[in-house]
């Protein structure tokens, strides 16, 4: 049951004075729905634990380097494969190199591929979503199909393909890190937009219908009044949810990449590279793979639960 | 005699309904298949039926929410459903409509000045941020609320302040005539008596013309001043609150009558029982289109459409043999 | 003397939400005869559905439980027993049906089916008996073309009939009390006219005591020998159908009463309906005494002090006021 206020009364009668003061009166506050949506996502522990967790890995990519001063690619084969020491907390890999200072360095590039490649695919799909969502018949129609059409084709072979007709034209204009960065971020959000369009345009159709909309139509507000001030507010939470999980498919993705070789040259240590490069000592120098592999599944894994604190704290029953 | 504010001239509306995958139109929804009727100024009609006849359609046509697909509504002299889109807006200010749901009507994420101020912003109603936000002051307070529940969101509200939030928005532009579409079927009883009250107290205040739509026949009886029932898109009868209710002349609206509930276990009545359920309307029955249930039904019942003829001073029915 | 088949003894039935313990149903007593058909009525949030489910321990069991109270059914404690046991009572002895049939009714199964199930289940019957008991059923509930439509799915019912397969269903057992939980709200009046008249029949025909929860007075006054008027989890007062509405003593009672329009009485002046200002507590965090005090004009220091108990009026009327 939704709260209740006390006694709102018609203009007659009001209640009995000393009366309304003995029962308790509700004492909620004013509460916006944002307000609302973070009390919620507070109460979910997991998401809270996981957003502290992750802010401070965003910190440690950061500022990292500028702490841990200690070279990335300072080769030292005296002290190669050695476990976690002092002087390389998370130990070397085959040339001796720092994993700290390489994943440190290694994670803002993984970071800022998921997390651009997110917003790609969001702005994208929100767009095409809005658009199917309030058009009608063909347009619809046709965009849907377009969706349809990028979803089935595969990542991967496609990464192939682009990567070979543009690698040497983006990093002509971009530089080697910069082509290689844009060029996947555009591939990875490219390829899912379709989810967020879908997920867009079904919280379009389904708020168009709603009789709040209706009532902004008797008011006489324009289309683009009803789309901005009413509909899109209100279609946006799962959007935000997807979002989470896209930064956490896309992180995903672009370790997938570079273990395939496919994504930035070797030399950059990304944490799916660095997980390629141990892949092949794995019984000799497990902490290589461990370090590395838990980074990802560290990111991913409290991205995932941000995700779910999220979604409950945007969980439309309460709200709508 | 009070002057005509609205005149509805046959209205139709129907739904096509498109299947395969080129969306060819196979059939129609005779949701509102030839209406009529006028309010006065200042008065209440009330539009009764069952779920399907198509009072909630007609509502909606009147201020083309929903694009009729036929006929005239003459209001202020003009021809409401021939408006082009700036006329049409300002139309808007003259005929408004309070929904039937209090949680589906309110935007969630907009504050209850925001939503009851919107108004006042699309037609430029306020001079500056201050003149706004006292109008606003004044409709909370009309309709009973608080004037510090400006800053609150709908969900902090129960379903009977929901509803009259909805109606300081449709009064915010100042309208003459309010269709009201089942604005108490979702609430409680008792918060019912409290919007139909403040609904008549605000007619009395504003001179409004209330079409109130509703399937609920004791609360049309008691607020309106004249009822039109409806049929699978036709109105069967229209007749003045009392007489309607004291006399009514079409078998269907005898029906209707007798299965109301009375609350008092000492009143004993004799219930018509109509057989069967409400037809299709997508085929609706041929002629009458009461006829399929009709205890009197004759043969050319099924021939003839009735037309709705003005059998006694005021008193219109769509029947044959009835009047 | 009557029978009492159930009897119910200072219910609680509370639930632990996010938002804090609700005390949905707070010491409730009430009985039902053999033979007799109980109302009990109240508004969204009285604890009456809860009440009703509880009975049948439908109520999912985290966040909810038994505080406290008994629920005895043919002198049998209802509360301790595991599942096995109440899926013995469930259908048997006790049934129950919704108010929205359609999400009663599995949509993925004929309506033969559904019914079957529950013969074969509790009856013992075979697969081909059941089906043609359920045949029967149909024609039971005037169905009609009950041997063609036993193999139909929900969907292809309307309302009224689908209301009628879960009576159907509800009766096949012949169980000695029928829980109805609003079971004509989401109905026309007309359908509902024909529901109510067929569970008379039904409980003619096999002696049945009816627990008939609604908030609709006008349907209570007419098919309920018996009244228990729920507010906030408590029950405020009980009495015989005519004496309720005829010598309403508890102010809510009094005020549900006269906030409702009535078809039948003349209203050559329009009188105006009595409202009750303000809304129902929130349950949360109810409020110690009574708890209409709020709302109630006759309220007194007293009332806010302590719940009053109920107190014998008049031969079976019992109400819970200091009046």
């Amino acid at each position: 049951m939704a709260g209740s206020t006390p006694a709102s009364l018609t203009a007659e009668r009001p209640a009995p004075a000393g009366i309304a003061a003995g029962v308790t009166p509700r004492k909620k506050a004013r509460f916006s729905p944002g307000l609302e949506a973070w009390r919620r996502f507070r109460r979910h522990k997991l998401a809270m634990a996981s957003s502290i967790i992750l802010g401070l890995i965003v910190v440690a990519v950061l500022l990292g380097p500028l702490i841990w001063r200690v070279p990335i690619n300072e080769i030292d084969f005296a002290s190669k494969l050695d476990g976690p020491s002092w002087a390389h907390p998370l130990g070397t890999d085959d040339l001796g190199q720092d994993i700290l200072a390489r994943l440190l360095y290694g994670g803002r590039i993984s970071l800022a591929v998921g997390f651009c490649a997110m917003l790609v695919a969001a702005v994208v799909g929100v767009m095409v979503g809005a658009i199917a969502g309030m058009s009608r018949g063909s347009i619809d129609a046709a965009l849907m199909w377009l969706a349809d059409l990028f979803l089935s084709l595969p990542q991967l072979p496609l990464l192939l393909l682009i990567s070979y007709l543009f690698r040497d034209s983006l990093t002509k204009i971009l530089g080697t890190q910069g082509g290689i960065f844009v060029m996947i971020v555009v591939v990875i959000g490219g390829l899912r937009w379709m989810q967020v369009a879908r997920l867009v345009r079904a919280q379009i159709l389904s708020i168009r219908e709603k009789e709040f909309i209706e009532a902004a139509r008797a008011l006489g507000a324009s289309s683009f009044r009803q789309v901005v001030r009413h509909i899109l507010p209100n279609a946006l939470g799962p959007v935000i949810v997807a979002g989470t999980i896209d930064v956490a498919a896309a992180i995903i993705a672009e370790s997938t990449l570079s273990f395939l070789g496919l994504g930035f040259p070797p030399d950059i240590p990304t944490w799916g590279r660095v997980l390629f490069d141990a892949k092949d000592t794995i019984d000799i120098a497990p902490h290589w793979a461990l370090f590395s592999g838990g980074a990802i599944f560290l990111a991913v894994l409290t991205i995932n639960f941000i995700g779910d604190g999220l979604r409950d704290a945007f969980d439309p029953r309460r709200v709508l | 005699m009070t002057e005509t504010l609205i005149s509805v001239k046959n209205l139709k509306k129907h739904f096509a309904i498109s299947s395969g995958v080129f969306s060819r139109t196979h059939d129609y929804v005779h949701a509102v298949d030839g209406v009529s009727f006028d309010i006065g100024k200042g008065e209440t009609l009330g539009l009764v039926g069952e779920s399907g006849c198509g009072k909630s359609t007609t509502g909606r046509c009147i201020l083309r929410l929903i694009e009729p697909t036929s006929g005239e509504v003459w209001f202020q002299g003009a021809d409401v459903t021939r408006l082009g889109s700036d006329a049409l807006r300002q139309l808007r200010r003259d005929m408004q409509i309070i929904f039937q749901d209090p949680y589906a009507s309110l935007n969630p994420r907009l504050t209850v000045g925001a939503i009851i101020g919107e108004a006042l912003q699309i037609h430029g109603l306020a001079k500056s941020r201050k003149a706004l936000e006292e109008r606003v002051v004044e409709l909370l307070e009309t309709v009973g609320l608080q004037p510090d529940h400006l800053f609150r969101f709908p969900h902090e509200f129960s379903g009977g302040q929901r509803q009259r939030i909805g109606i300081a928005r449709a009064l915010a532009v100042e309208p003459k005539l309010v269709v009201c579409d089942e604005p108490v079927s979702a609430l409680d009883v008792s918060i019912q008596a409290q919007v139909i009250n403040l609904l008549e107290d605000l007619q009395e205040k504003f001179g409004l013309t209330y079409l109130f739509i509703a399937h609920d026949l004791s609360v049309v009886e008691h607020i309106s001043s004249r009822v039109a029932v409806m049929y699978l898109g036709r109105v069967v009868e229209i007749a003045p609150s009392r007489a309607l209710y004291d006399t009514p002349l079409h078998p269907y609206t005898e029906a209707l009558l007798s299965a109301v509930p009375i609350p008092d276990p000492t009143v004993k009545r004799k219930r018509i029982m109509l057989q069967g359920d409400v037809p299709n309307p997508i085929r609706p029955p041929s002629g009458c289109h009461f006829h399929t249930r009709c205890p009197i039904a004759k043969p050319d019942c099924a021939q003839r459409d009735p037309e709705l003829l003005e059998k006694r001073p005021g008193h219109w029915v769509a029947c044959h043999y009835r009047g | 003397m009557a029978e009492t088949l159930l009897d119910i003894r200072g219910l609680k039935t509370w639930f632990a939400t996010d938002d804090g313990l609700v005390r949905a149903v707070d010491g409730v007593d009430l009985h039902i005869d053999r033979g007799e058909t109980l109302g009990v009525v109240g508004e969204s949030g009285c604890g009456k559905t809860v009440t009703a489910r509880s009975v049948l321990k439908l109520i999912d069991m985290p966040p909810g439980r038994f505080e406290d109270g008994q629920i005895l059914w043919q002198g049998r404690d209802l509360i301790p027993l595991g599942q096995d046991e109440m899926d013995k009572i469930r259908a048997r002895e006790i049934a129950i049906i919704f108010q929205e049939p359609m999400t009663s009714l599995n949509p993925v199964y004929t309506v033969g089916h559904q019914i079957a199930e529950v013969l074969q289940q509790h009856e013992k019957l075979s697969r081909k008996q059941a089906i043609q008991a359920a045949v029967e059923m149909l024609r039971l509930v005037n169905i009609p073309n009950p041997q063609k439509r036993v193999h139909d799915y929900p969907h292809q019912f309307s309302g009224g009939m689908r209301q009628r397969v879960m009576i159907a269903m509800a009766m096949s057992c012949k169980p000695k009390l029928l829980i109805a939980d609003e079971p004509t709200t989401a109905l026309d009046v007309t359908i509902q006219a024909q529901i109510l008249e067929l569970m008379q029949e039904m409980k003619d025909k096999i002696g049945m005591s009816v627990m008939l929860i609604t908030h609709a007075m006008g349907v209570v006054a007419e098919t309920c020998q018996r009244v228990v008027v729920m507010y906030a989890g408590k029950v405020v007062e009980e009495a015989p159908v005519e004496a309720l509405f005829g010598d309403p003593r508890h102010p809510y009672t009094q005020g549900l009463i006269r906030s409702i329009p009535r078809v039948d009485r003349a209203a050559e002046h329009k009188e105006r309906l009595e409202s009750i200002p303000g809304s129902v507590p929130s349950l949360l965090n109810p409020p110690t005494g009574c708890r209409f005090a709020s709302r109630c004009k006759y309220a007194m220091d007293i009332c806010v002090r302590g719940m009053p108990p109920l107190k014998e009026v008049g031969p079976g009327h019992r109400v819970a006021c200091v009046l």
